[in-house]
Formats: C-alpha cells, sequence, structure tokens
C-alpha cells in the first residue's frame, strides 16, 4: 500500500506511539487518512490498515459505524444543520429547508462543484444556543434561515482557505449557549475536526 | 438565584482567561492535585465516597463507590467520558472549553487515588474547539511537570492522552466508549461483566467518570468533604449543571444545588416562556428521560429521590422547555429519531423497535395515523422495555432502547387527546 506524505507517516507513528495497544490509533489514524483525500478512499483505509496491523475489513467496520467518518467525498465545506429536539424546538427545520434551497441540493448530497456538502446532524451540543448548526465540525450558534443563506453565500464567494467557529459566529451567529469571552483565529481546513494531532489546525490570519 | 459556585466559579469570575494556565493557577489550581499525592489510595476513595459525590453523566451512581470497586490487578486505567451527547446537554462543552485544568486536576486526583499511570480524555469529534482546549492544557501541564514521569517531583508517572469520537452518541455508555477506544465499533459490551472496574480497557480494571464529576474533585480535596456537603441539597451533596434549552427566555448551563422546584428553575433562574406563550411540557433530565407537566410537577423540588418518584430522572441535568405552540407528537418524533439513529444495532428490539416508533410516529404526524397507532407504538415499546415500568425493565444491553420509549409513554399519558385529533382530523391539531 501506499504510504501518505512523510509529515502525515510521521504524525501517525506519534499517534500509535502514545497508546498501549496499536490497533486503539485507528480512530485517529482514520481521520488523518482524512486529512489526506478529504474523505476515506479504499487507498486510505489500507494504509491505516497497514499500520495498526489489522484487515481492510477490519478499519471498514469502524469506519462505517461512526458518522463523522465520510465513505464519499462531502464536499469542501461540510454544513451540519442539528435538527434535534432542541434545535427543532426553535426552528431549525426552516433552516435546514433554507440551507436546502440556498446550496441547491438535500441533505445528505454535495452541490454540482464539490464545494458544499449538507447534512442534518443530530445533537451537536448547543442547544443552548439553538438553533445551531457546523461548518466543516466548527460552531456557530443561534443562527437564523436568513443568516444561513448567508452564511452559504459566504461560503461561496470568500472560499475561506479556513473556517473559523469565532469568525463566523460572529458574522452569521446569535445567541450563544454561553458566553465564548475570547476568540481564537484557528478553524478547520476540511470536512474534519481541526485538532493540532491531526495536522488539521490552520490560522485565519496568517 | 446566588447559590456558591464550584465548577463554574473561575469561568464567572474571570470570563476571558478562565481556560489559562496562569489564571488556573493563581485562582488556586493545582493545591488540590499537590495534597493529593501525599495521600494514600483508601484516604482519597474515602473522602471522595463520603462526599456522596455522584456521577454527572447521566448514572448519579456514588464516584467514590465505583473507585472502590477497582479490581487489584495492574495496569489500570482511567477514561474521561467527554462524549456528551444527550439531546438538551451541553454543560461538558463549557467546562472543557472554559475550565480544561481543573478537569485534568480531577484526573491527576483520580489517578493517584486509583494508581492508575494511564488516562485517556475521551471527547466527541463534534467538539474540536474544547479538545484544542483540552489538548493545550494537557501539554502545559506536561511542561509544568503535573503530568508525565515523576509528577510533582514524587515518583508517580501519569501519561494523559486526548481521544477523539467520531459521532456516536452510544459511546457514552461507558462500555461502547471502552470498545471504541480499542479502536472496535463503539458497541456496549454484554454484561456482567457489570463494572469496567473489574472488566474495562484492554481487558484491566477501568474507572470512568464524566467530565463534571472529576470537575468537582479539586473542589472537594481544597474545601473540604463539608463543605461540598453543606453546599449541597441532602442527599444531592455539591452543586449540579443544569442544562437548559427550548423554550425559555435565558437558555444556558446553570450551576445549582438540588432542592429547588421546576417553577424556580424554568420561570425564575430561566426567565420563564417568551413571547407570551405558557408552559406545556418539559424534560427533566435528557431526551432519555419521561417528561414532566404542569401543575402535577412544577412544584417538586429537583432532587435524584423526588424526580424519580415521579417517574423521572435528572440524568445529564438537561432540561428541554416547551412551550403550548409545541406539537407533541413532532417532538416526540424527534426525540425517537435520535434513538433511532443512535442505536448500535446490536440487540434487535432497540435496532428495529426504535425504527419503528419513529416511523410510526411520523405517520401520525403527517396526518396518516390510524386508530390502532397510540396502542401499537404502546406494544412496541413494551417489546422494547418489558411492563413499561420505570426505571425500564431492559430487553438489550444498554439503555439507549429504552429510552426512546419514554416520550412515547409520555405523551399518551399526558397529550393523548392531541394525539387522537391528529389521527380523526388527518393533520395537527396546532396548526390553524
Amino acid at each position: 500500500m501506499s504510504k501518505w506524505p512523510e509529515a502525515t507517516e510521521e504524525r501517525a507513528r506519534a499517534i500509535i506511539a502514545q497508546y498501549p495497544n496499536r490497533r486503539s490509533a485507528v480512530m485517529p489514524l482514520l481521520y488523518l487518512a482524512m486529512s489526506e483525500e478529504g474523505y476515506l478512499t479504499e487507498a486510505g483505509m489500507a494504509r491505516v490498515a497497514e499500520l495498526v496491523g489489522i484487515t481492510p475489513a477490519q478499519v471498514l467496520s469502524v469506519a462505517s459505524f461512526y458518522t463523522m467518518y465520510k465513505l464519499e467525498p462531502v464536499g469542501r465545506y461540510l454544513i451540519s444543520c442539528c435538527t434535534s429536539i432542541s434545535c427543532m424546538l426553535l426552528g431549525s427545520d426552516d433552516v435546514l429547508h433554507a440551507l436546502e434551497e440556498e446550496v441547491g441540493v438535500a441533505s445528505g448530497e454535495v452541490d454540482s462543484e464539490g464545494l458544499i456538502g449538507l447534512e442534518h446532524a443530530e445533537c451537536i451540543g448547543a442547544c443552548g444556543g439553538a438553533p445551531a448548526m457546523q461548518v466543516n465540525y466548527e460552531l456557530i450558534e443561534g443562527i437564523n434561515p436568513e443568516k444561513a443563506r448567508q452564511l452559504v453565500e459566504w461560503l461561496r464567494k470568500a472560499r475561506p482557505e479556513v473556517v473559523n467557529t469565532d469568525e463566523m459566529q460572529s458574522l452569521f451567529g446569535g445567541r450563544p449557549s454561553f458566553d465564548w469571552a475570547i476568540t481564537e483565529d484557528v478553524g478547520a481546513v476540511g470536512p474534519y475536526p481541526a485538532y493540532e494531532p491531526f495536522g488539521t489546525v490552520r490560522s485565519s490570519t496568517e | 438565584m446566588n447559590a456558591p459556585l464550584l465548577v463554574t466559579k473561575r469561568m464567572v469570575e474571570h470570563p476571558t482567561d478562565s481556560h489559562t494556565l496562569e489564571r488556573y493557577k493563581a485562582t488556586g489550581g493545582y493545591a488540590a492535585a499537590k495534597r493529593a499525592v501525599s495521600m494514600t489510595r483508601d484516604e482519597l476513595v474515602e473522602a471522595v465516597k463520603s462526599s456522596g459525590l455522584l456521577g454527572r453523566g447521566g448514572a448519579a451512581f456514588s464516584a467514590g463507590l465505583k473507585w472502590s470497586f477497582l479490581a487489584p490487578a495492574r495496569p489500570a486505567y482511567l477514561v474521561v467520558n467527554g462524549d456528551e451527547s444527550e439531546p438538551g446537554t451541553f454543560k461538558d462543552r463549557q467546562l472543557l472549553e472554559r475550565d480544561p485544568h481543573q478537569l485534568i486536576e480531577g484526573v491527576i486526583i483520580t489517578a493517584i487515588a486509583n494508581e492508575v499511570h494511564h488516562a485517556f480524555i475521551y471527547i466527541r469529534g463534534e467538539y474540536p474547539k474544547p479538545a484544542r482546549r483540552v489538548q493545550q492544557a494537557v501539554e502545559e501541564a506536561y511542561r509544568q511537570g503535573y503530568l508525565g514521569q515523576g509528577i510533582f517531583n514524587t515518583d508517580f508517572d501519569l501519561e494523559v492522552i486526548v481521544h477523539l469520537g467520531a459521532g456516536a452518541y452510544i459511546c457514552g455508555e461507558e462500555t461502547a466508549l471502552i470498545n471504541s477506544l480499542e479502536g472496535l465499533r463503539g458497541e456496549p459490551r454484554l454484561k456482567p461483566p457489570y463494572f469496567p472496574a473489574a472488566v474495562g480497557l484492554y481487558n484491566k480494571p477501568t474507572i470512568v467518570n464524566n467530565v463534571e464529576t472529576l470537575s468537582n474533585l479539586p473542589h472537594i480535596l481544597n474545601d473540604g468533604v463539608d463543605a461540598f456537603k453543606a453546599l449541597g441539597h441532602e442527599a444531592d451533596t455539591g452543586t449540579f449543571l443544569f442544562s437548559v434549552s427550548g423554550h425559555v427566555e435565558k437558555p444556558g448551563n446553570y450551576e445549582l444545588p438540588h432542592g429547588l422546584t421546576w417553577r424556580e428553575l424554568i420561570f425564575d433562574v430561566a426567565g420563564g416562556i417568551p413571547n407570551g406563550r405558557k408552559l406545556k411540557t418539559w424534560i427533566p433530565g435528557g431526551a432519555s428521560a419521561p417528561w414532566f407537566v404542569p401543575p402535577d410537577h412544577l412544584d417538586l423540588p429537583i432532587t435524584k429521590d423526588d424526580t424519580a418518584k415521579a417517574g423521572s430522572m435528572l440524568g445529564s441535568g438537561a432540561v428541554v422547555v416547551m412551550n403550548d405552540s409545541t406539537c407533541v407528537v413532532r417532538a416526540a418524533e424527534r426525540v425517537v429519531r435520535f434513538f433511532a439513529h443512535e442505536s448500535c444495532g446490536q440487540c434487535t428490539p432497540c435496532r428495529e423497535g426504535t425504527s419503528w416508533l419513529e416511523l410510526i410516529l411520523r405517520r401520525i404526524e403527517s396526518g396518516q395515523g390510524r386508530e390502532v397507532d397510540p396502542d401499537l407504538l404502546l406494544d412496541v415499546s413494551d417489546n422494547i422495555s418489558v411492563g413499561l415500568a420505570w426505571p425500564p425493565k431492559m430487553t438489550t444491553i444498554c439503555p439507549l432502547g429504552p429510552s426512546a420509549v419514554s416520550p412515547i409513554i409520555s405523551i399518551i399519558k399526558y397529550f393523548k387527546d392531541e394525539v387522537m385529533a391528529h389521527i380523526h382530523d388527518g393533520r395537527c391539531p396546532l396548526i390553524a
């Protein structure tokens, strides 16, 4: 199986070395595989299998269990619109409909350009700031249909290299679950969590 | 309500930098951990046991008792459950994001108490910002010598690994979380063994504690067991984080002692129902909990026992408030849909039952319901949760399936007329 670029391979080795048991590294390595190709390809999962010492089928059994591991492309910007109970009570279904219209796809699909994917999500833990949504898992609370449309338009026009929760909250958000107090300029570069050990965090001001 | 704060005190008093090491140390941080390194396992377990601290993840099990069950075999492990995913719950997110060092200090105390040298902080994948904050704090703690080899200049080693989940509510169930950490599908393990304290991660003795539970530990050691108990209400010691959401004026996380009434929580603390609407019903303890209604439950004191006696639970502390414009069929469908989506699929009653409940509710909501549907809902529910008892008698490995039954029982018990109106009129009676 083909290896990843050396920087990613090095991250993989560091992650594996942390755990008492190699197999425990499957989940973080699946995120590394996603950061390489945007979603999980057979080659990506095969590399994870090789590094951890299990079969590709065993890797797929894990990947297919969790909603954040994407087995198909989901676009450069993945919009997850929460429609669980607290968000539903405050109008999330209208937000989702507005997003479907504006992106031009149904929930679960990607636009023709491969730029924006849309999904409805189960509870994302932002109930106090309902309705809430995420772009590449970066959170925006207190959204409404109009602001959601503006956000899609902004993604299309600005095509930010990095999507940053604080920036999006200030541009399109409303009442949050709790006071965020300080802002940070880091964010996500693809449809997977922005997290330092995965090498997926970038500064948006650089 | 001006009750003394514990776990949210620092973030309330120092909103701009409560997450930093400097602020943490300047406000007494890591003093409890330093004290803990010179205490014995028995002393620490006894302190936590006698504090009465109950697990804040939903099951409300005595934290000290859980520790005392830890089998003697070593290595043993500590797993922090930060997979907060119960609809309505967002308290751990605030603790992780705003006061990560408080959690790490709790981890150190727990590790010392249980002679554990490997701890895992499992944070749900949808929480990248909290995970970034915790990872940063862990690195700072390593640099200070609070984590790593020979912590606080003793011969005690403690490695802490932050592990991200990937979108699976079921991983909040402790044995599913352990499987997930082992690189397996997040499916709950068959019981017995009932407690990971006997057989857990890598088949070794394992302590699994919730984020809020561990965040309380520095305060118990610093202020003393008696002060912690005095802060609480009778058997419910300490404070409790309520996540209030839905149709209230001021949604948010509120750290309060138990014992206030639901009326006080909803109308005084959370500011009541906006837009001149009336309170219709509320979920007292997360999506899994049976619902409460006014006026029957409004003046009940919020305690573990009073809530259980009234047929529900405080669970993870999530209070979801619904006003009189809410269609209860739709609300129930949304809660049941969650459990259907999150069912791991191992047990037939849950895998099949939750999906059928969702489909039947959707049929009623869309005006296609049949006269027999309420009985059908109860029959399917009875196959998931025998006798529809509270607490549930399970036919499944874990409580996820029976959780989906709570909204069904609630709407048929309190809102049967509204359900039947959907069926008889072929539409929702609340839409003019």
